[in-house]
């Protein structure tokens, strides 16, 4: 198959991002999210969990959290461009939002392609939230990797790095068994499921290990059977890798306007401060940067509707670009901040944070070019 | 004068062997409570308390200003500090409290201040009776330091000062600050004088200190603001009009490059022998205990080539500051000295940038996690590592002073 040459970025792509632009722009600046997020900062809130539940509440009532649920099933089942779309406004607002966790779980059930899984497609139409829990202690992205375990019809053990984790009404659980790795829908209230806050740096998600201790499920749950569930991760991945690359452009194209901004308005040496190269020119390059990620974003997007088989090559050149990317632009934003940029007041820490966070999210830079040398080798 | 197989003079050699001995007998145990790395990461009075006393007793025995004149409480001797920093860093000895004084201030003040300033000041800075900070930036002037507002105006013999100054570390525990201060509005280089200002004394009245809360959410830094501070001529540094000289050569110290070696503080706790540059055995060692995406990291190529060639960095900063002493290898001393700052920051950045690929998913983890790696030290220490490529002159201003002082490059203004 070939891909079109506008991504398949059609009218109703392009009309949803507008959307998403203007509702974010004016529902969520960035000194909303600081209030958010950073006022009133205590070490101790590093476990905090802060989000705005009305506006949630308005984007669930916008249709966007079922935009990767099919229409057979009631969702808006729109191209995965659209849904990079309307990721990468997000990520420009850094929106602390289950949004991407619980897309991200609606592919893998979409692959699934079972009855338990329409059944948990459908918890989505009815706007509930879903985070896909599957990590190692050490945060391993491999699929075969797993540190929870089912018998006779109980699960036991820690999913770690779990995204989102108190945003969630549901986890996408993935254990192992003799016969193989199996997916299993579980309410995040069920006994036995004791969700373990992490402390960690990024202001706008949260994070935790979740220790299941013999809990026991139904057959409805059991949304992969054991062994089928490398097969359905296999094919979600490009998807997932895609809009948390879209979501790191988004946030990437606000660091560098943000900055951009400053150097223009900042006067030193009676000269705004961008006039001197050694600020000029990173800016520049970051922006270089921005460009061909979101581009390759957007291929991948792309091929995930029109090219499958080359949908994973595309999606790995996507994250490991948007991670390199974002590591160099966020760096420079604070550092071409000078003093202000090294304080708790000026917003750019939070982006540089959220960044950090999705560097690391399904593997960094070296993991995808691995994975991509793996399969281009092939 | 004769020296000694390691190329030291018999008073250098005998200064050694006075350091190890006492050093041997009265470093302290470490605190109950949790110190710092560094003396800018000092946040409560126990802390500081602690650092205090270490630096008393430490200059008690000779070992912090020895290179100073003995009439202003120095040690009087030449070429000595060297000598005390490194067997205070084998001995892994406590955070100092008064760098600030220490590093920043004393070297400047024994160049350009008076007689009385320096009998003064100087001892209680050894000391650290007296603590200080650092009044130069403002909101308006950081790199242009030169373009800064606060302004002095001449009484009689004294002035009347008022002025918005930022960022200036350890203003919350400082006694006094060095402060640069406009006293003509006509000439900008020119207009420039240097006092020392009282802070502590004057809390609340015509000093207010403010804390600033930085990037990792600790409040280490302050603004300050002057209302009508009034101080005698005598606190003066340097001449009138000559102050952009005096911040010339705090900045030297400041970075590294001055006359004056600031004594070693810290290493306290550490496992191995540490210098600032050989924090990568830590990072070897977070290697050697990794696993990422399933193998050992010591197994995965191209983090050990990165690491590899962090090490190698290591090394050559380290084997260049050794160089720098060596006078007939060095060739221009300031260009060691100059590049000293620059290397180390990005340095510190990329290798705490380094430690976080290798941890992966660990990096997202928060000091106060208690299942982050190595105790979450290096993401902290990544966000940290902005400080320093900031403070004391921003790298990007050191490259052109660089360019411009050693290679001859046209100035950039
Ligand atoms: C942790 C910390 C502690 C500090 N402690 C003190 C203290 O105790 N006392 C004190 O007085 N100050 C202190 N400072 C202030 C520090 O010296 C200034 O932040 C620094 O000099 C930069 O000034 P600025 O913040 O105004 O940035 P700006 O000067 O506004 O710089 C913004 C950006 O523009 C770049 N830039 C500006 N001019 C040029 C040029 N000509 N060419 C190329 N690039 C340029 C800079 O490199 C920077 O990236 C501290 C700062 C930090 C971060």
């Amino acid at each position: 198959m070939v891909q079109p040459r506008n991504f398949g970025f059609g009218e109703d792509e392009k009309a949803l991002k507008e959307v998403a632009h203007a509702f974010f722009r004016d529902k969520f600046p960035t000194d909303r999210l600081h209030r958010l997020v950073a006022s009133n900062w205590k070490q101790e809130q590093e476990s905090e969990c802060y989000w705005d539940r009305s506006l949630w509440q308005e984007i669930v009532e916008l249709g966007w959290l079922t935009i990767a649920v099919p229409e057979r099933l009631g969702g808006a089942g729109m191209s995965t461009v659209a849904v990079a779309g309307l990721i990468e406004e997000a990520g420009r607002a850094a929106l602390p939002s289950p949004l991407i966790s619980t897309l991200s779980a609606c592919y893998i059930l979409d692959a699934c392609a079972t009855e338990g899984a329409d059944l948990a497609l459908a918890l989505v139409v009815d706007g509930k939230t879903f985070s896909f829990a599957s990590g190692d202690r050490y945060g391993s992205w491999e699929n075969e990797t797993c540190d929870i375990s089912v018998s006779d019809g109980v699960l036991n053990g820690t999913a770690w790095f779990v995204q989102e984790a108190r945003k969630a009404d549901y986890f996408l659980v993935k254990a192992k068994s003799e016969l193989g790795l199996g997916l299993y829908v579980m309410p995040a209230n069920t006994p036995g499921v004791n969700i373990c806050a992490d402390k960690i740096i990024d202001l706008t998600r949260d994070q935790a290990h979740i220790v299941f201790d013999n809990v026991r499920y139904d057959d409805v749950q059991v949304v992969a059977a054991p062994g089928e569930a490398v097969a359905a991760l296999q094919s979600a991945t490009p998807a997932m890798l895609t809009i948390l690359s879209a979501d790191m452009c988004g946030a990437a194209e606000w660091q560098l306007q943000t900055t951009v901004e400053y150097a223009r308005s900042r006067v030193q040496f009676d000269r705004p401060i961008g006039f001197f190269q050694a600020v000029k020119h990173p800016l520049v390059d970051f922006m270089t940067e921005i460009d061909q990620s979101r581009a390759l974003t957007y291929n991948a997007a792309c091929a995930i509707d029109h090219e499958p088989e080359m949908a994973e090559q595309f999606a790995r050149m996507a994250k490991a670009a948007a991670t390199d990317a974002v590591g160099y632009g966020s760096r420079i934003s604070v550092q071409l901040h000078g003093g202000i940029g090294f304080t708790w007041e000026c917003f750019v820490h939070l982006y540089m944070k959220r960044q950090l966070h999705s560097q690391f999210i399904l593997g960094d830079a070296a993991y995808q070019r691995a994975k991509l040398g793996a399969l281009v080798l092939a | 004068m004769a020296k000694n197989s390691a190329g030291e003079t018999p008073e250098q050699s005998e200064f050694r062997a006075h350091c190890r001995e006492w050093l041997k007998k009265n470093v302290p145990a470490p605190p109950a409570f949790k110190m710092p790395a560094t003396s800018g990461g000092i946040l409560s009075l126990e802390q500081l308390e602690y650092a205090r006393s270490w630096q008393l007793s430490a200059y008690n025995a000779g070992l912090i200003g020895c290179d100073y004149p003995s009439e202003y409480g120095g040690g009087g001797r030449s070429n000595c500090q060297a000598i005390a920093n490194q067997e205070m860093r084998n001995a892994r000895t406590p955070v100092l409290a008064g760098m600030v004084g220490l590093q920043i201030v004393a070297g400047s003040m024994c160049i350009h201040g008076s007689e009385a300033v320096k009998r003064r000041f100087l001892g209680s800075i050894f000391s650290a009776q007296e603590l200080w900070c650092q009044g130069f930036s403002e909101p308006c002037a950081g790199s242009d330091l030169a373009s800064l507002q606060t302004f002095a105006q001449r009484k009689g013999d004294r002035w009347i000062i008022n002025g918005h100054k930022v960022w200036t570390s350890m203003a919350q525990f400082a006694d006094w600050m060095l402060l640069a201060a406009r006293t003509d509005k006509h000439e900008k280089y020119k207009g420039l004088t240097v006092f020392v200002v009282p802070v502590k004394a004057e809390l609340d009245k015509s000093v207010t200190v403010r804390p600033l809360v930085k990037i990792t959410g600790d409040a280490e830094f302050n603004e300050v603001r002057l209302d009508n501070l009034e101080i005698e001529d005598s606190y003066r540094v340097g001449e009138i009009g000559e102050g952009w000289n005096v911040i010339s050569t705090t900045l030297a110290h400041e970075r590294g490059a001055g006359f004056y070696i600031e004594p070693l503080s810290g290493g306290q706790g550490l496992q191995s022998k540490s210098q600032k540059a050989e924090k990568i055995y830590p990072l070897v060692e977070l290697a050697r205990n990794s696993v990422k995406n399933g193998k050992p990291v010591s197994e995965d190529p191209v983090l050990m080539d990165r690491l590899m060639k962090m090490l190698t960095r290591s090394q050559g900063i380290r084997q260049m500051r050794r160089m720098r002493s060596v006078k007939d290898l060095a060739g221009n001393p300031a260009r060691f000295a100059m590049q000293d700052k620059v290397v180390a920051a990005d340095y510190l950045q990329q290798m705490s940038a380094l430690a976080m690929e290798i941890q992966g998913c660990g990096s997202t983890l928060a000091t106060s996690d208690p299942n982050a790696p190595d105790g979450g030290r290096w993401s902290r220490s990544y966000l940290d590592s902005f400080g320093a490529t900031i403070a004391g002159g921003t790298n990007e201003i050191q490259r052109n002073i660089i360019g411009e002082k050693i290679l001859g490059l046209a100035k950039t203004k």
